[in-house]
């Protein structure tokens, strides 16, 4: 045989899983970004008592499609005055860092591209802060004002949140012990509880933290288009707004999946060590069926032929999948697969449930102001965080010395929480003070 | 051969990267050109299996110190700055600078030819899949071995920042805009 068709085929036989991955996040990650993008406006639709898009396909599933050709096909603009490399480059920055963040993490027991690595949550939120230099390059290029004010906004935000986010994090992988994604899992597994229930502080601080890294209401000032038109995508159209676009929903799926692994016990199933509950196990295959058949049950109440006929084509599908979940429990060669499918399954619901946490307070809370902002940043929550390593490290400690876990966690919490409302209160007298001596000052202030 | 591979790639974009960078008229090119050397340098680094120093690099300096030059750079108008600030004698200084690393380079090579391994510098090879988790290793030196220097670098750091926080203050005390 022609040996570098030989190595060739050597090469895919080692690699072929994480080629396989790749190219699954890299393919499916834009569709799913764009129904994402469908789900918030149905769940804005429904929080606010309307019906959303209906129009394209039954319920208007097939909006996103939609949207991608609009923005395909759509003309092109670049300014004149813009800087033309870092114009056409920005985008592309912003999302490539997020789909390669992708790479490391793991969305099953093997379903990862970098299995080996072992400082997998450093390279994940390493490589993710890397799309904000597509912002920020992108809001330069422009050569606008809304642009470049959208971008340094940005920018300070992200500074700012990067902080506490970090050090939420750091409270996560004490509880660890370890850097590796699947490491954290597998703690999580012995250890037989997620660490939401261990460090309940650390959850909410790297929830905020996270809404303002992804530029995401009621942190959206970077975009915010009662001021700033639509910040540094202000001068973008098109294919280049998209591309933007895609890498802020990518970078939603990135959060939501650190969340996911350090908080809510990654692709595990709930009670992973109780056995009378192993018939959690058979719940991907059977909410697929019940998928299905809802889905049959719509069918009759379309009012046009076709949306019947998309909607049948949907509850195949619906039955298709759950034929791959419940066709390995029944042929013993491909029993290896069941725990990366189910691993699949509960993994992404956990990083949808994240999601739905994410719209629901941006059509519930309203903007921030960007003074706010920064105070909520920099006087509250990283000082928080910062108490919040120092009580879980404590409570190691404790731990270490031959206390009861949840003995040595509970007051720690507490008295992390009570620093919470102190700092709450400081912060509330300071500001106070502070704007009443200003209206003496000022009268145009309030 | 996929290492070599890889290699070559990295050093070759490092390598015109930085030339590109240090080219460039426009200072935010330059930035940008050198955010390439940095993470091609940091790729190098994760074929050498220093996983973490790779992410650090990337974390630290392009994550965190190139955001605030490049913040900086878009702040301040620097094509007008550097009429006033250019001075004769650059092109002397470049030769100069030129001709002290390359003697320096060009030094390192010859005595090295004496050393085993064709004219490099050729440290034992462990296997990849052999090394400790070397996040793991880096903490047991910076806490264990050089604990003190650790200690004294980062109050030198904390130092520099309560300093360059009291510069920035505005002189009547007020902190709130």
């Amino acid at each position: 045989m022609n040996p570098t068709l030989h190595s060739l085929l050597q090469f895919l036989q080692t690699w072929w899983v994480e080629l396989t991955c790749g190219v699954v996040i890299v393919a499916v990650v834009p569709l799913i970004a764009g129904y994402v993008v469908l789900v918030e406006r149905k769940l804005m639709a429904d929080m606010q008592a309307r019906l959303g898009p209906m129009r394209v396909g039954p319920h208007g599933l097939l909006q996103p499609i939609a949207d991608a050709v609009k923005l395909l096909i759509k003309e092109d603009i670049i300014p004149a005055d813009s800087d033309k490399l870092i114009f056409w480059l920005a985008p592309v920055i912003s999302m490539t860092a997020a789909l390669t963040s992708m790479g490391a993490i793991a969305f099953g027991p093997s379903f990862q591209v970098a299995r080996d690595i072992n400082i997998g949550i450093l390279f994940v939120l390493g490589v993710s802060s890397l799309g904000f230099l597509g912002i920020i390059l992108g809001g330069w290029a422009s050569n606008s004002h809304y642009s470049i004010l959208g971008a340094l906004r940005s920018t300070a935000q992200l500074v700012s949140y990067e902080t506490a986010g970090g050090l939420a994090v750091i409270s996560g992988l004490l509880l660890s012990g370890t850097l590796s994604i699947s490491g954290i899992v597998a703690a999580q597994e012995k250890q037989g509880v997620w660490f939401i229930f261990l460090a309940p502080v650390a959850v909410f601080i790297y929830l905020v933290a996270s809404i303002a890294e992804t530029n995401r209401a009621p942190f959206d000032l970077p975009e915010a288009e009662s001021e700033l038109v639509a910040g540094y995508m202000t001068e973008y159209s098109g294919f280049r707004w998209a591309l933007y676009f895609l890498g802020e929903y990518a970078n939603m799926i990135v959060v939501g999946s650190i969340a996911t692994t350090l908080f809510l016990g990654g692709w595990l199933r709930p009670f992973p060590n109780v056995h009378w509950l192993n018939w959690l196990d058979y719940i991907p295959a059977v909410a697929m069926l019940l998928l299905g058949v809802y889905s049959i049950y719509r069918a009759g109440k379309q009012p046009v032929k076709v949306q019947t006929g998309f909607m049948w084509a949907v509850a195949l599908a619906c039955f298709a999948t759950a034929a791959v979940f419940a066709v390995p429990w029944f042929v013993a060669t491909l029993k290896f697969v069941i725990p990366g499918l189910n691993g699949a399954f509960w993994f992404l619901l956990k990083v949808a449930a994240y999601i739905y946490v994410f719209m629901w307070l941006r059509f519930t809370l309203p903007r921030y102001r960007f003074d706010q902002l920064m105070h909520l940043g920099w006087y509250i929550l990283i000082p928080l965080a910062i108490v919040n390593v120092f009580a879980v490290g404590i409570a190691m400690v404790l731990e270490a010395l031959g206390w009861s876990r949840w003995l040595a966690l509970v007051p720690t919490t507490i008295v992390t929480l009570a620093f919470a409302a102190l700092l709450v209160r400081w912060h509330d007298r300071r500001t106070e003070s502070a704007s009443t001596a200003s209206l003496a000052q000022d009268s145009y202030a309030g | 051969m996929l290492d070599s591979i890889l290699f070559y790639f990295f050093a070759g974009v490092a390598i015109v990267s930085a030339a590109l960078m240090v080219t460039r008229r426009n200072a935010i090119h330059s930035a940008v050109f050198l955010i390439t050397t940095l993470l091609a340098t940091a790729g190098i680094f994760l074929q050498l299996g220093a996983e973490f120093l790779f992410i650090a690099q990337i974390i630290l300096y392009v994550g965190g110190i190139m955001v605030l030059f490049i913040f900086v750079i878009m702040l301040v108008r620097l094509d007008v700055a550097l009429h006033h600030l250019r001075f004769r004698m650059k092109n002397l200084v470049v030769i100069l600078v030129i001709a002290v690393l390359g003697a320096e380079a060009g030094g390192i090579i010859y005595y090295a030819r004496s050393l085993p391994g064709h004219g490099l510098f050729i440290e034992k090879m462990a296997q990849a899949d052999k090394l400790a988790p070397n996040s793991e290793k880096l903490a047991q030196s910076l806490f264990h071995s050089y604990l003190l220097p650790f200690e004294i670098a980062s109050v030198l750091l904390l130092v520099a920042m309560v300093g360059a926080v009291i510069m920035a203050k505005n002189k009547k005390g007020t902190e709130d805009s």
